[in-house]
């Protein structure tokens, strides 16, 4: 019996992968749970675990390749050899990415059963059009018949006319330049408008075109709906972390004891998720079709981590309920899990508000795009000392400038100003933020 | 020759105006490229206008109408025995038909702005040809698309030139209706052509090398037009060939394979069509034809030379001129820079007789040369309410699915209209529907339509 394995939910808006290893080959003789492909959402590149022992009749699809969730990946078979191998996915309509293929007992040519994929000829011309391959694309018509809204899931592009998934995975800043991994070009999903053709740059100079991987295509597609979607607006603050950094610093070596390195990070963590605390406006997402404010009863807070593959968020769950040591160590492993591709989809997803903490490379402050469909981003630049008046004198301090994004939609300038000013106010008053802890 | 001095710079010069390249001139021009077509007879159409589609399906109206008036006498009409007078058919054929459409592909050549030159095109390299004729020129292009066509090939190991041994193109002039037509070749063009002459009045025989006619499709389409063809012809000698042909005084003799002499006022000689690549100069180019002289192209219609692509005939089988037609229109957009692609499933093909015969897609014996599995309907027109108010119970449908997914994969119809109905089970083919979509589609009643839908029916049973 030929056991098809289909890609799993990958839940929250995630519906497509990436493949970028496929660990085994066809033939194969595997247990359960023996690592099967290496797939790269939008969001992590994670193992897929064979959830089946068996030999692997027949592997669907290869590296470079996006998948769509549900799509057949790979065959499993216990039958002997020359059996059958007709995917034939439990869920859903049946949907070989090609024609089933003749039984190998035929002495047939290769060709036989390997005609033309099914599909209406405007669909074809789709494809060539998103530079799909049709063979590798999952089908949801009847017969097998690779519809227009299967290509452009395969292409990433979303159907035309059908209002934008929710995304969950914005980036904040531009991550570094990609890798040597070969990528395939495809057309960024349309934002809504037709963008105008590109002037012909050769007619200046020799250019070189470059396809953008899946974690770069799927970043511009989220930053081009944040920022097309959300009016954004953005507040300035400063706050003075004199006190706290003394804090710190007494406290670094302790802590090192604990097997902990202490930073600003956990402290903004604490902050920023105390104030959405106070204003829960900010720790929400708008649902403009039902017109209302999704107010979430927890606090999830997205940092950005800059990787040689681009920006991805990592997700730490209930940061108001932990405590500072607590927070501290696991952003330190999920940051290390991030860098090494090893986060699980758990880390990356149910963020509430993202901090990005753009001070590393310098900079007085930058204004970054919200995280959709989150309201609200911080923008952390980095601390310096500074001259500051107190009581007409001047004083050294060491000031953090901040920059509060957020969705004039679901907020006015005010609402910002006091919310940033109630993080300002938890960092500048370290003292106080013992109370909470 | 003396060169004249014009040259004439073009995106795209397309070589030959038949229906392969005035649609690619036609489509070159919306998308906005200067395009101009060399046609050696300084017109558009090509052998499908002017001496093989439009002619011969107009010859075959006539015989249509004679042979319904025939058919009248069963249920009791009889318009007595019809007299068919040649002038006024010629006239209507070459005047009302071919005439007119001629002017209508050519004033929508003049408002698309596409140019028509005459003369034998000529290639010099790549990028240039010369034009040689009445009017020498010389065009550069960027891009050049080879529409030449076919021409009808010669019988093998025959070689006698007289006027009474007629090509396709020499017997759709009708130069008379003659009392014994010999019709060398039982495919569609023999059979077509055959079936008009006998029409007409001439004591047709028919010869065909292979043991069957219309050789490689399906024996149950064939089977009603043999029957039919054994009616109308007076002889049909399969499995037999002409190993000679000689003039006698106003008689050709011919001498048959089994020994054999017969004699006939004129032969037909319908043998195949040849590609027409030689003398076009494409050794000056990177084009090397095979050595049928068929160009080979990739799916959007490229030749091995980037700046020349080819469409039609000239790129061997089906020669057939809506394939000619869809290939003129791939390589204009592939030159446009569009996502064009010949890539379509099902080029389908009809025989204009009585019954006519239509097929899409995979046919029974290629099946079977595959080793593809198919599940088989058959529609038998004897259970077809419109079919029998036509008289014309002798009809057939057919379709091909995959037994796995129920996709329909080939069609075939013997039948009248039959030419007509094969554009549903194209679309169905092309467009990868299933048999329970056809099934579930209402179609007219009482119509011929409703066979397909039968057929579908049948196999969505089981039955
Ligand atoms: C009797 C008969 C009946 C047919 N019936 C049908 C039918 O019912 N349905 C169907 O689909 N097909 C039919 N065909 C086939 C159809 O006519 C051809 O498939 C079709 O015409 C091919 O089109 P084309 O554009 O490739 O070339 P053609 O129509 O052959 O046109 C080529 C043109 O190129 C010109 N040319 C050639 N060399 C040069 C040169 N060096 N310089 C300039 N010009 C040149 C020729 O003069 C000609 O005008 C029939 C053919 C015949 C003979």
């Amino acid at each position: 019996m030929p056991r098809p394995f289909a890609l799993p939910d990958l839940g929250e808006g995630l519906t497509e992968a990436e493949i970028v290893k496929v660990l085994v080959a066809e033939g194969d003789v595997i247990a359960e749970d023996a690592p099967l492909l290496e797939v790269e959402t939008d969001k992590a590149t994670v193992e897929i675990p064979s959830p089946m022992a068996g030999r692997v009749a027949k592997i669907h699809v290869q590296p470079g390749q996006t998948v769509k969730v549900g799509a057949v990946l790979v065959t499993f078979d216990d039958a002997p050899a020359g059996a059958r191998a007709v995917p034939t996915p439990a869920p859903g309509p049946p949907a070989p990415a090609a024609p089933p293929r003749a039984a190998a007992a035929a002495p047939l040519p290769a060709a036989a059963g390997e005609g033309p994929v099914p599909a209406a000829p405007a669909t074809r011309r789709l494809a060539r059009e998103l530079r799909v391959d049709l063979r590798t694309v999952r089908a949801t018509g009847p017969g097998g018949r690779v519809t227009d809204d299967d290509v452009r899931a395969a292409a990433g592009a979303p159907r035309p006319a059908a209002p934008p998934a929710p995304a969950a995975g914005a980036r904040l800043v531009p991550g570094r330049a990609e890798p040597a991994r070969p990528a395939v070009a495809k057309p960024l999903a349309a934002a809504g408008f037709e963008p105008p053709p590109l002037p012909k740059f050769e007619q200046w100079g020799p250019v070189e075109r470059r396809p953008l991987s899946h974690l770069r295509r799927t970043i511009a597609e989220r930053m081009t709906l944040s920022a097309t979607l959300i009016p954004h607006v953005t507040h300035f603050d400063r706050a003075d972390i004199t006190e706290l950094d003394a804090i710190i610093r007494r406290n670094v070596e302790e802590a090192q004891q604990r097997g902990v390195t202490l930073t600003l990070t956990s402290f903004l963590l604490k902050a920023a998720a105390l104030a959405l605390g106070e204003h829960p406006q900010f720790n929400a997402s708008l649902d403009p079709a039902a017109g209302e404010l999704i107010l979430k009863r927890y606090y999830h807070l997205g940092i950005a981590v800059a990787t040689d593959r681009g920006l991805i968020v990592p997700v730490i769950h209930d940061v108001d309920k932990k405590p500072l040591l607590d927070l501290q160590r696991e952003l330190a492993a999920l940051a290390q899990r991030v860098r090494d591709g090893k986060a699980t989809l758990d880390d990356l997803r149910g963020g509430t508000f993202t901090i990005t903490n753009i001070g590393a490379l310098g900079g007085t402050g930058a204004i970054p795009i919200i995280n959709y469909p989150e309201v609200a981003i911080l923008g952390v630049a980095r601390a310096r000392e500074e001259p500051v008046v107190r009581e007409g004198r001047i004083v050294p301090r060491i000031l953090l400038p901040l920059t509060l994004t957020f969705d004039h939609r679901v907020a006015d300038g005010a609402d910002g100003a006091r919310f940033a000013a109630a993080i300002v106010r938890r960092l500048e008053r370290p003292e106080q933020l013992l109370l909470d802890w | 020759m003396v060169m004249g001095d014009l040259v004439i710079e073009v995106d795209v010069a397309v070589v030959g105006g038949g229906p392969g390249g005035y649609t690619a001139a036609f489509r070159c021009a919306d998308l906005g490229l200067e395009t101009v077509v060399v046609d050696a007879g300084t017109r558009l159409g090509g052998a499908c206008l002017w001496e093989g589609c439009i002619p011969s399906k107009a010859l075959l109206h006539v015989a249509a109408v004679l042979g319904e008036a025939e058919r009248a006498k069963e249920f009791g009409v009889d318009f007595g025995a019809p007299r068919v007078s040649l002038d006024p058919l010629r006239k209507w054929k070459s005047e009302r038909v071919v005439g007119k459409l001629a002017r209508g592909l050519a004033s929508v050549a003049k408002g698309k702005g596409v140019e028509v030159v005459g003369g034998t095109a000529v290639f010099e390299d790549s990028r240039s040809l010369r034009v040689e004729g009445d009017a020498p020129q010389k065009i550069r292009f960027k891009h050049a698309i080879v529409a030449t066509g076919s021409l009808p090939a010669p019988l093998p190991g025959v070689s006698l030139t007289s006027e009474r041994v007629m090509d396709s193109t020499a017997a759709l002039e009708l130069p008379d209706v003659p009392e014994r037509l010999l019709v060398i070749g039982g495919g569609y063009i023999g059979l077509e052509l055959g079936q008009a002459y006998a029409a007409l009045g001439s004591k047709v025989t028919l010869v065909e090398m292979l043991d069957g006619l219309l050789p490689g499709l399906d024996h149950d389409l064939v089977q009603p037009l043999a029957r039919r063809c054994e009616k109308l012809f007076v002889k049909i000698r399969l499995g037999t060939k002409v190993t000679s042909l000689r003039e006698e005084g106003a008689l050709i003799e011919a001498r048959f394979s089994d020994g054999d002499t017969v004699v006939f006022e004129r032969v037909l000689v319908a043998v195949g069509r040849r590609p027409v690549s030689a003398g076009l100069g494409l050794e000056t180019t990177r084009v090397r034809p095979d050595a049928r002289g068929v160009i080979a192209v990739d799916d959007r219609c490229r030749t091995a030379d980037p700046a020349i692509y080819a469409v039609g005939d000239v790129t061997g089988e089906p020669m057939l001129a809506h394939r000619a037609m869809r290939q003129g229109v791939v390589a204009a957009e592939a030159i446009a820079g569009r996502p064009a692609a010949f890539d379509n499933i099902a080029v389908p093909a009809v025989v204009f007789t009585d019954p006519e015969v239509a097929w899409c897609g995979l046919t029974e014996p290629e099946a079977a040369r595959a080793g593809r599995k198919v599940k088989v309907a058959k529609f038998q027109w004897a259970a077809s309410g419109r079919a029998a108010t036509l008289g014309r119970a002798d009809g057939l449908t057919k379709l091909l699915a995959d037994p796995d997914t129920g996709r329909v994969l080939g069609v075939g119809i013997v039948g009248p209209g039959a030419g007509e109905l094969i554009a549903e089970g194209t679309l169905a083919v092309e467009t990868a529907i299933t048999i329970e979509d056809l099934a579930a589609t209402i179609h007219t009643h009482p119509t011929l339509s409703e066979t397909l839908m039968e057929a579908a029916e049948t196999l969505l049973r089981g039955t």
